[in-house]
Formats: C-alpha cells, sequence, structure tokens
C-alpha cells in the first residue's frame, strides 16, 4: 500500500516537474547559483588556511596564493605544536574548557530543576536574574572582576578563568535547559515522590539521566564559546604555563610573524578540534543555537 | 509531594552556587564598574573620588565618540545585512535539494573563535601575498588597496569577516523559526494563487516578525559591544580609524592604566546596550504575538 502511495506520490511530482516552465528552471538554476557562490565564499578561506598551512614561505612569497602546496609541509604542524608551544596551550584549552562545561552544565542543571519543579517563593525573581544577565556586555564587568581576582590572588590562575566562564555561561544554559525541563512529563518524579524517593536521588537519578539530549546540546555549545574566548584569558592570565589557545596563538604569532605556514598550522590546530566536532554532532550544534536565541 | 518539593535547604543547595557565581562575578562587577567610573585609579594604588569628573570628560573626549561612532556603524551595517540573511533563510526554507548542508556549511565560520577568524582575515588581506589582492590582480585591477592600513576602507573591510563570521548564526535563528510556521498555511495562501515571493513576504516574514526583531536586537547589542575581532585585526587602528567602544575601554584601562576612566568608559557601554534594547522592545511592542 505504501508503496503504490509513493509511486503515485512520485508520478504526480514528475508531472510537477514537467508543468515547470523553462523560466522557472532557470529561476531555480540562478538561486542555486547564489547559494553555491554564498557557500563557496564562506568555506573557501578555510580551505585556503589549510592550504598555506602546507606551504614553504617561498611558496607563500613567491607562487600564486591560489596554488596548491606542491611538498606538503607537515613539518609546520609539528614547529607549531613543539617549538611554539601549541601543544601546551592546547592542552590548556582542553582541560579548562572540559572543567568549565562540567561546573556550567551542572550548576545550570540544579538550578533548572529547582526552577521548574520545586516550590519556592524567590522562584522567579531567580529565574529573572539569570535570565537578565544574557544582556550584560561582559566587557563592562572586566575592570572589576581584574581588580576583584587581584584582591583575592586569583589573577594568573586558571580558576579564575573556570569561575568566570561558568558564571557567564549559565543564563544561556538554563534557557536552553527551561525549555526542555517544561515539556518534560513530572509522573515519573512525582511516582518516585509517592515511592518515597529523596530529592537527591529523584534528580541524580531520573531528572539527569532523562535530560540528556538537552545536555549534550547545552555542553556542545558552551564547549564552543569556551574554546574560543579570548578576553577573560587575554585580561587575567599572564604566564605561558596557563595560555588557552586563542592566547596563544596571539603569543606564537608575534614571534614567527612572517612563517605563514607555521601560523597556518596554529590556526588548524585550534579550529580542528571544532571542526570535529562539528561533523559528529552538527544537529545538536543547530539546535542549541535556534534554542539559545528563538526564545530570548 | 509537597513537603518533599518545598524543602527549603534543598531549594538552597540546589540555587545557592549559581547565584553566588552569578552575582559576584555578573552583577557586582556592573555596579562596580558604574562607582570605579568615579575614582582617579590606576589599577593597582590607591582610588581617588573624584565625583563626575570621569563621566563629563566622556562626554567632551571626541576619542569615545569617533569610537561610539565606529559600533554604531558596525550595527547599522550589521542590521541592514540581516535583510540578505533573510533572504537566503528563506529560499532555503522552500524544501531546495541540499538545503540541509548548506545551511550547516554557512554555519562553520561561527563555530571558529574570532582570534583565528581575524588571523586568517589578516592573511586575505595582505597586500601582498593575500588571497584578496592577488584575485584583484587576476582581474586586472591595478594599485589594489592595503585594506587594513587604510584608514577609510579599514571598517569596511573588518566588517566584511563580522559577515562571514555571523551569516550561519542568523540563517540558522530564521531557519528554525520559518520551520515554526505551519504547513497548511503556507498551503492555503498558494492555493489562493500567491506566487512564492509574494508568499514570502507578506505570509512568512509578519510570521516570525518576533524572531526578526530579537535577531534585530542581537546584531546591535552584539555589534555594540564587539571587540575581539577588531583588538587582534587591528588594534583599532589606524590612527584609531577602527576603535570601538569596548576597544577603547580595554586600551584605557589595560594599556593606558587609567581604570577610573575605562570603568567609565564600560559603565557607558553598559548603559547604552540596556537603553538600546529597552528601546527596541519600546518601539516594537504593540506588535501583537501572532497566534496560529
Amino acid at each position: 500500500m505504501s508503496n503504490v502511495n509513493t509511486q503515485f506520490k512520485k508520478s504526480n511530482l514528475s508531472v510537477n516537474k514537467l508543468e515547470k516552465s523553462l523560466g522557472n528552471r532557470i529561476g531555480l538554476g540562478l538561486l542555486y547559483l547564489v547559494l553555491i557562490v554564498v557557500a563557496v565564499f564562506q568555506i573557501y578561506p578555510l580551505v585556503w588556511l589549510f592550504f598555506f598551512s602546507l606551504k614553504t614561505n617561498t611558496e607563500v612569497f613567491g607562487a600564486s596564493p591560489f596554488a596548491l602546496p606542491t611538498d606538503p609541509q607537515w613539518g609546520n604542524y609539528a614547529k607549531a605544536w613543539v617549538d611554539g608551544g601549541v601543544g601546551s596551550y592546547f592542552f590548556n584549552s582542553v582541560w579548562i574548557t572540559v572543567t568549565s562545561v562540567i561546573l556550567t552544565v551542572l550548576l545550570a542543571s540544579f538550578v533548572t530543576f529547582a526552577i521548574t519543579r520545586m516550590e519556592w517563593k524567590l522562584n522567579k525573581l531567580a529565574l529573572g536574574l539569570f535570565m537578565v544577565g544574557l544582556m550584560i556586555p561582559i566587557h563592562s564587568t572586566l575592570i572589576p572582576l581584574f581588580d576583584f581576582f587581584l584582591k583575592v590572588n586569583l589573577v594568573d590562575n586558571p580558576l579564575s578563568i573556570i569561575l568566570t566562564y561558568t558564571a557567564f555561561n549559565l543564563p544561556l544554559t538554563i534557557m536552553i535547559l527551561l525549555g526542555f525541563y517544561y515539556t518534560l512529563p513530572r509522573e515519573v518524579e512525582e511516582a518516585a515522590v509517592m515511592d518515597g524517593c529523596s530529592i537527591h536521588r529523584i534528580f541524580f537519578q531520573i531528572t539527569l539521566p532523562m535530560t540528556t539530549p538537552v545536555i549534550s546540546t547545552t555542553a556542545i555549545i558552551n564547549m564552543i564559546y569556551n574554546w574560543n574566548e579570548f578576553v577573560f584569558v587575554n585580561t587575567f592570565i599572564s604566564s605561558d604555563k596557563y595560555k588557552t589557545l586563542t592566547v596563544g596563538i596571539q603569543n606564537f604569532i608575534g614571534q614567527y610573524l612572517t612563517d605563514w605556514g607555521a601560523i597556518g598550522a596554529t590556526l588548524m590546530i585550534s579550529i580542528i578540534p571544532v571542526l570535529i566536532a562539528f561533523f559528529i554532532l552538527s544537529n545538536r550544534i543547530v539546535e542549541g543555537i535556534a534554542a539559545g536565541s528563538v526564545k530570548g | 509531594m509537597k513537603q518533599v518539593m518545598s524543602n527549603k535547604l534543598v531549594i538552597a543547595l540546589y540555587t545557592l552556587p549559581a547565584l553566588v557565581l552569578i552575582l559576584a562575578l555578573v552583577y557586582v562587577p556592573i555596579i562596580l564598574t558604574g562607582y570605579y567610573g568615579l575614582m582617579d585609579w590606576d589599577g593597582i594604588g590607591a582610588m581617588t573620588f573624584i565625583g563626575l569628573e570621569n563621566y563629563i570628560e566622556l562626554l567632551q573626549d571626541g576619542k569615545f565618540w569617533e569610537s561610539a561612532y565606529h559600533s554604531f556603524l558596525l550595527a547599522a551595517f550589521s542590521t541592514l545585512s540581516l535583510a540578505g540573511y533573510l533572504i537566503i533563510s528563506l529560499v532555503l526554507a522552500n524544501k531546495l535539494k541540499g538545503s540541509e548542508l548548506l545551511r550547516k556549511i554557512y554555519l562553520i565560520p561561527m563555530l571558529l573563535s574570532s582570534v583565528a577568524i581575524a588571523q586568517l582575515w589578516l592573511k586575505i588581506y595582505d597586500p601582498n601575498n593575500g588571497m584578496l589582492n592577488s584575485f584583484l590582480e587576476l582581474l586586472g585591477v591595478e594599485n589594489t588597496p592595503v585594506w587594513l592600513a587604510d584608514s577609510k576602507l579599514v571598517l569596511y573591510a573588518i566588517f566584511i569577516a563580522i559577515i562571514w563570521q555571523y551569516a550561519g548564526f542568523y540563517i540558522i535563528i530564521y531557519s528554525a523559526a520559518l520551520k515554526g510556521i505551519p504547513e497548511s498555511l503556507v498551503e492555503a495562501a498558494r492555493i489562493d494563487g500567491a506566487n512564492p515571493i509574494q508568499i514570502a513576504y507578506k505570509i512568512k516574514v509578519p510570521l516570525i516578525a518576533g524572531v526578526i526583531k530579537v535577531t534585530v536586537i542581537l546584531a546591535i547589542v552584539g555589534s555594540l559591544k564587539y571587540f575581539d575581532l577588531i583588538y587582534v585585526m587591528t588594534g583599532g587602528g589606524p590612527n584609531g580609524a577602527s576603535e570601538v567602544i569596548a576597544s577603547y575601554m580595554y586600551k584605557e584601562a589595560f594599556g593606558s592604566y587609567n581604570f577610573g576612566y575605562g570603568s567609565a568608559v564600560g559603565f557607558a557601554l553598559l548603559v547604552i546596550c540596556l537603553v538600546i534594547t529597552w528601546l527596541i522592545r519600546k518601539l516594537t511592542a504593540d506588535d501583537e504575538e501572532i497566534q496560529y
């Protein structure tokens, strides 16, 4: 039956196609052309970056920038990773990002659970406090934050970065979590209460596992934001051993100003993890971006 | 049930860590930035209270107004470019083959750090070996521009990089909103003889007006606090031609150790962002939420 149906749909479609005038088809062709030009504009600079990361300086300065690397210089990557210390920046980015993401998602889940499932008077006020936080420009907080961390001896300490990332990502994370919590049926939790389950067990063993899809969405969005963050690290961290990739790249490029191959390799190293995450989790990322703004 | 779910101790345990963090690291600092703006302070030594002096100086500071002008120019460009993103999203919404893939390709630059983007575009704009000038030379253009070193072009050049970074972000938002429009409405219009352009302009766009409003706020406020890309690409130069409010604040505080004055600039930035958000919401508030 369904087979017949699809068959019918297909023949219907082809009739439609035949009916389409030539003008329509040219119009469609032009549309595609525009869309593809935009796609090339979006993607070609990255392809170009990848190519020049594999070139020698003679190629960069002597040959056409559009030429393919004649003899791929993978050594550029080794040079950036080992000599340029990019390996250490990379490691810092990984552990600082991961720690902040775990902290943010856990704290945000606690808050969202308390706001949507528990009964208390200041519920709405607390929610408002987090939501207004979405509108605060981070630069307006920079000087007092720097002064505060200086006073409590946290300047040039990764903890300052982790705490700031967590605080500034809580609003968005809570907002995305809220949408999911509101749609989640309460019956399971209510039944658990009836059975005498403690609130902590409900949270950790029932609610948290039920929210895994949205947790992964918020986690990946947080991960990208933290991985790419620049101004806090640039302001709070001064020792090389604590710098993350974004600031480390700046350092590195300052030293190897004219070595395009090494610079390209460094940039590639910094964007490859995000690209990999994107190829695996693109749907989650798209979902997170849409959820994070449409409801705002 | 009620007793378990209104346990004060548990509520405090669950909400206090996050509340303390956001109060201490977001709300207290924005109040302090206004307060520090009343001080003469080099960031290390003691503060001297000087009243409104910094704020009065700010109002008469040509450099501040110039950077504010650049920020507003970027905001205007960004808002105008939303129309382009909206058109692309409307085209993609017509169930074209490959539209899902195209949307994802458009999004890729948005996932990269502003620092990486800035470094990449520095190379693209490189006057001698960059991609852009080499391309122009292929087309036969002589005297290719020096882009970031040209005070007349620098802001536009940066803006192209900003478009590159954010196009996919807005297209994703618009696409998600367009997906929420019930198929039946579009179908009804089609039966009534509306062509795709009429459907897009008269039905789809009004239906997502709320989301368009949000993106206008995001684009304007986002542009006003623009920093990373400009800081890395030009540092505000040449000769202040690409200075924006946030980069001016950063320079005053962490470059010239005028922490008091920098705080005043930071507070001005906060006030401008909040006022504009409020203004846009106010101006568009009488649009009733559309029900379908």
